[in-house]
């Protein structure tokens, strides 16, 4: 806290308001206890299996296979054949009737995809419900349209399908990472083997019902569960391509792995985004926007505006704000709809976000946290905000994945470009100003590939997304979503 | 009694200047002694081409477009020696004429590459070609001169600066091509040549930490061990055409970057 601060007592008021409990019910979702494998259209009963849990109350959900290599590869075999026998050869406008039907079944079972992405994964229900299951749902619309129309995407150029694609997702939004991938890769004719990420592969072993419910031919998407062990494989294996969303470190791996062999690769990697609000914006627009730009889902995402750049003259007041908000914030069961964050979604991450939490401390960081009550069960991080950070500081460079806010100072338009772009990433970021001329200055210079003025984390199909430098290469959404899975001549 | 010529001394070309090797080393190619780039050459290529970057990415298309058109204007005026340094004067027509072709599509790439996107909500939202940064170029053996300028124009008219390592067995026409670069209005850094092994000059290029992207096209030896290294900062790595020109040999040198922004009033 600032001097200035202290004088002027602008300690937040946390929030007295009494909210009841408002939880949706889970009783839509009726889950197995066992999964195996989804491999042509048929379960396969897995040689290895994990429990999947709820982070938000420790208990376990149901058991899942971990693939082993052969598993792995049989669900690659599966695709390839699937590919050559039909798929292929399919006419777009019969794919893109497949997608449609994905797009429509999602639809009709939002509620039940939701709840079960809020169990699976600590989401809110109302990120689940609002977010993540309408935009999965326009992805399928979308690239369903343009499945018969690839040769007006890209004139002159012959696009033909590649084959298969491994599809590596993460787990903050399992089932719209899966839409993001299988979408695009089916629209442009290929066949699919997917993993979903270790903690949440519930939703995406649902989706297997849509499938079946769409009756796409088997062995056309096939998904195989499994931690980092069953990714490996599926990088290794027979494959055309591989798309992956994840962590920088992972990313890099792959690549190497990759390295001389001629498959296709795109990356979705780690960000560190800079949100830069000038002294001119509307600051009450700001500070919402600084909050959904960190504390959606719990900070657990790729562009998360976890880098707060204010310019000096209005430190104070938007630190003020900020520190209000937060004490509004509801923290806790997911699948109330009340809630605003929810639970951390594993044991692993929460360690990792209290890991660099306490390095900002050490490192010199002014931490605050409103006051809150978390449950005793599950996995909590309180909302938090680091003032007086230095630009070296870890958590002014890495990664955190959670809700937690560095919070830099900035005097210039220059100075605000040569901090926001002083991180090895460039997946996105954020402007708030009143000045038309100097939201499109900025648009062009800071280095990252989604820059949201005057708003943050909007997202629709049809709006390419991916980064720059070391937040990886290729894009997903839009007609620039399609490339990366077709072959030209 | 005919007249002694005046020999030309063969240098790199490293920020808009022709300096030797800082290792003071030389190697015989096509009958001339050629510098023999070092590690720190490299080194300093890629501080050149980063320091560059900003200004010719900065600049409108159109002016980029001028400036490689003046490049091919100032390899025409140098055809016979082009000629003599690849395999005839076919191949400096072809690569001039590539040139050419490439600056036009300066201010054209945008309209081809980039998308206004209909997106489900009160938004307004594009996607516009940006450069990646600095580029590292691996250029063909051969053709010595066309290879060259096929891999260079794309990466260039995008608004990258580039460091290229040039053709181990013909360094000549690269080293003609950077004197047209320096008399074409070419700002200094946006591209460096460097002569001398490939084998100890390319790994530096595809490990360096500042380098955005690498061009395997024309690279020989092991390049899967070029693409590992590459790795280690996520470059974009380009499998390009040695010899062809298309404006998608220029997108595999570019970002797309969307912006959003709210309507309303």
């Amino acid at each position: 806290m600032t001097e200035l601060e202290r004088k002027q007592d602008r300690a937040p008021i946390p929030s007295r308001w009494e909210y009841a409990t408002a939880p949706e019910s889970r009783e839509i979702v009726s889950l197995r206890e066992r999964y195996g494998h989804f491999v042509g259209g048929e379960w396969l009963e897995p040689a290895e299996s994990y429990q999947t849990i709820d982070p938000a109350s420790e208990e376990p959900l149901a058991e899942v296979g971990q693939a082993t290599d052969e598993e792995v590869q049989l669900a690659v075999r599966t695709a390839q054949d699937a590919f050559e026998n039909g798929w292929s050869a399919l006419p777009g406008s019969e794919r893109a009737k497949y997608l449609y039907r994905i797009a429509r079944i999602l639809q009709e079972r939002s509620r039940e995809f939701a709840v079960l992405e809020s169990l699976n994964g600590g989401k809110p229900i109302r990120e689940s419900r609002d977010v993540d299951l309408p935009l999965s749902a326009a992805h399928f619309f979308y690239y369903a349209g343009w499945a018969d129309k690839l040769e007006y995407a890209f004139p002159n150029r012959k696009p033909r399908p590649l084959g298969v694609a491994g599809q590596i997702i993460p787990w903050n939004f399992p089932l719209l990472m899966l839409a993001w991938k299988i979408a695009p890769a089916l629209a442009a004719g290929n066949t699919v083997v997917l993993k979903p990420a270790e903690t949440t592969p519930l939703s995406a072993l649902l989706f297997c019902d849509v499938l079946r419910q769409a009756e796409l031919p088997p062995g056309v998407v096939n998904i195989v569960t499994g931690d980092g062990r069953a990714g490996a494989a599926l990088v290794k294996s027979d494959v055309a391509k591989i798309a992956f969303t994840g962590s920088t470190e992972v990313g890099k791996a792959i690549q190497r792995e990759l390295a001389g062999t001629g498959k296709k690769l795109t990356l979705e990697l780690g960000g560190k985004a800079a949100n830069v609000i000038f002294d001119d914006a509307a600051l009450d627009q700001a500070v919402e926007g600084i909050v959904n730009g960190i504390y959606f889902n719990q900070g657990h995402v790729c562009c998360a505006g976890s880098r707060l750049l204010v310019q000096e003259s209005i430190y104070e007041p938007v630190i003020s704000k900020l520190k209000r908000r937060l004490g509004t914030l509801r923290v806790g069961d997911p699948l109330d709809k009340n809630t605003d964050v929810g639970a951390i979604n594993s044991r692993q991450q929460l360690d990792k976000i209290q890991e660099l939490v306490r390095s900002g401390e050490e490192e010199g960081a002014e931490i605050y946290q409103p006051p809150c009550r978390l449950p005793e069960k599950g996995y909590w991080f309180v909302p938090t905000v680091f003032t007086n950070v230095a630009q070296s500081y870890r958590i002014a460079q890495e990664e955190i994945f959670g809700p937690v806010l560095s919070v830099l100072t900035f005097r210039t338009p220059d100075e605000a470009v040569e901090k926001a772009n002083n991180t090895p990433y460039g997946l996105s970021a954020g402007v708030w100003t009143e000045k038309g001329s100097r939201i499109l200055s900025m648009a062009q210079r800071l280095r990252a590939g989604v820059i949201w003025a005057n708003t943050y984390n909007r997202f629709d199909p049809s709006s390419p997304f991916g980064g720059y430098r070391e937040s990886g290469f290729g894009r997903e959404g839009g007609l620039h979503g399609l490339e990366p899975y077709l072959d030209f001549e | 009694m005919s007249r002694l010529p005046v020999r030309k001394t063969y240098k790199l070309f490293v920020g808009g200047e022709f300096p030797r090797s800082e290792s003071g080393r030389t190697y015989e190619a096509e009958g001339q002694n050629v510098a023999r780039a070092s590690r720190k050459d490299v080194r300093d290529a890629v501080r050149a081409a980063r320091s560059a970057f900003p200004k010719w990415a900065g600049m409108t298309a159109y002016n980029r477009g001028q400036v490689l058109y003046r490049v091919a204007e100032m390899m025409e005026a140098r055809r016979g020696e082009f000629a003599d340094l690849c395999s005839g004067s076919k191949e400096v027509d072809r690569s001039i004429d590539r040139l050419v072709w490439y600056a036009g599509w300066a201010d054209k790439l945008a309209q081809v590459l980039g998308s206004s996107n209909s997106v489900a909500g009160p938004y307004f939202n594009f996607t516009v070609p940006e450069p990646t940064g600095v580029v590292g170029i691996l250029a063909p053996a051969e053709p010595a001169l066309a290879g060259l300028v096929s891999r260079v124009s794309p990466a260039i008219v995008g608004g990258n600066a580039a460091v290229v390592v040039a053709s181990e067995p013909h360094p000549l026409a690269a080293i003609e091509l950077a004197e047209a670069l320096a008399t074409a209005d070419v700002p200094g850094g946006v591209v460096n040549i460097l002569t001398g092994r490939r084998e100890e000059l390319a790994p530096v290029l595809a490990g360096h930490m500042d380098v955005n992207a690498l061009d395997v096209s024309g690279a020989d030896g092991d390049v899967p061990e070029l693409e590992r290294l590459a790795a280690e900062n996520v470059k974009r790595v380009v499998h390009g055409a040695p010899d062809d020109q298309s404006p998608w040999e220029i997108a595999g040198f570019l970002e797309l970057k969307t912006v959003w922004h709210p309507i309303g009033v």
